[in-house]
């Protein structure tokens, strides 16, 4: 990644992926207005708030998905939202995890196919990259279903395959958004779960965000996004 | 539901005869079950001997209601004491989450920032529960997961209460 940052643009490296008063709308419509976020490196963070509060933009944004209007965002203390698009797209591939509601596996590829997208798409051989996928079958308790393709897959099934493509390529930071949302209660906890576990092992930060209490009481610590705006809940005038 | 604290949260707003009290008290809190007028008594009685509220001095008139209650420094601290502290995250917690809640935007406190207190400390015993379900009994995971559902249901209903806090604000206004 090509070093963008302009001096006096660095920020603490003490957090590994920083929002600094970021500022995005839709047209007419406010969905970050200054939001700030600090996130330590292996830390699992839950971003709650309600439906339209700006939750799923935040996360865009930290991703390098979305470029905010105003504001920065830093990734070990160097500003990623100024790097073109090509090097942001780079940035999302090497050092990011995602994990979204419905999965959004390639129906035309098996699952094992699936899993091994990032690996491929990163240059690995695709040998290489099918036996690294497998690796994960196992470990997320799918195993028997490499084959399969997403049509013969059932929900938590499609949501594994997808959470071990996220962390497939080992990376830094999973952005996972409503990860259990299209999930039953018992399924969804599986899958909470595998991220905590396999977080916890391979030290892989994650920002989760989520409408549910039970999803994010998976986390270490979580904070309130609100009229695009972050809470951290714990008020310092009220803190025990 | 903690009486004395309505009644002191009550009194803060502006001192009160022993009939207001329970007519507010009734109206706000106790809708299903009314504070008999013996227990009004007995607790600012409680509330005077223990430094909280002051009585008045007596009224001319007839009946036995011719005190008008104040609330004393002392009383004022140790409301303000209680409101502030998020109330132990145990299951069906919402009359006194809503005694809180309407008795800060009644006195002009941020209940948005009580609310935000409550669901830091639920979420905290949610993350206990949730590592204790973990630890791989079944039994564990049961019984941890009737206080994570309930836990949720309270977190619910202050979503909604949020929600509603504008609406809820000019109601109490008025």
């Amino acid at each position: 990644m090509r070093d963008m940052a302009a001096p006096g643009d660095v920020h603490s490296a003490d957090y590994l992926i920083e929002a600094r008063d970021v500022v995005y709308d839709f047209g007419e419509t406010p969905a970050l207005r200054g939001a700030n976020l600090s996130i330590r490196e292996g830390e699992i963070l839950a971003v709650m708030g309600p439906s339209g509060s700006g939750k799923s933009t935040l996360l865009h944004c930290l991703a390098a998905i979305l470029v905010p209007k105003h504001g920065g965002i830093y990734l070990s203390g160097q500003r990623v939202d100024t790097l073109d698009e090509n090097e942001r797209s780079a940035l999302r591939r090497d050092t990011f995890g995602f994990v979204f509601q419905f999965g959004q596996l390639v129906p035309e590829l098996t699952a094992e196919e699936n899993v091994a997208l990032p690996l491929l798409l990163a240059g690995l051989r695709r040998d290489d990259a099918l036996r690294r996928a497998r690796e994960w079958f196992e470990r997320l308790g799918i195993d028997g279903l490499e084959r399969r393709r997403s049509g013969e897959l059932s929900g938590g099934q499609a949501q594994r395959v997808a959470l071990a493509r996220g962390l497939v390529a080992h990376p830094k930071v999973l952005f996972a958004d409503e990860p259990t949302g299209s999930l039953d209660s018992l399924t969804g906890e599986l899958v909470m779960e595998l991220v905590v576990t396999a977080a916890r092992q391979d030290g892989t930060t994650v920002v989760l965000v989520t409408h549910e209490p039970r999803v994010a009481a998976y986390a270490g610590r979580e904070v309130i996004v609100r009229d695009g705006l972050v809470n951290s809940l714990v008020h310092d005038a009220l803190a025990p | 539901m903690s009486v004395p604290f309505a009644l002191l949260g009550l009194l803060e707003r502006e001192p009160s005869h022993g009939y207001d009290l329970k007519r507010d008290y009734d109206s706000y809190f106790g809708r299903s079950k009314p504070l008999p007028f013996g227990q009004v008594y007995a607790t600012l009685g409680r509330l005077s001997r223990d430094g909280k509220v002051s009585p008045g001095e007596i009224e001319p008139g007839d009946g036995p209601d011719r005190k008008r209650f104040a609330i004393t420094e002392a009383g004022k601290q140790e409301f303000e004491t209680w409101l502030r502290e998020p109330v132990e995250p145990e299951p069906h917690l919402q009359t006194v989450l809503f005694e809180k809640v309407l008795l800060a935007l009644m006195l002009g406190r941020s209940a948005e920032q009580y609310l935000d207190t409550q669901r830091a400390a639920h979420l905290r015993r949610m993350r206990e529960l949730t590592e204790l379900k973990r630890q791989d009994s079944l039994i564990d995971a049961l019984l941890a997961d009737h206080g994570l559902f309930h836990l949720e249901a309270d977190l619910r209903w202050m979503d909604m209460t949020a929600a509603r806090l504008p609406s809820l604000a000019s109601m109490v206004a008025t």
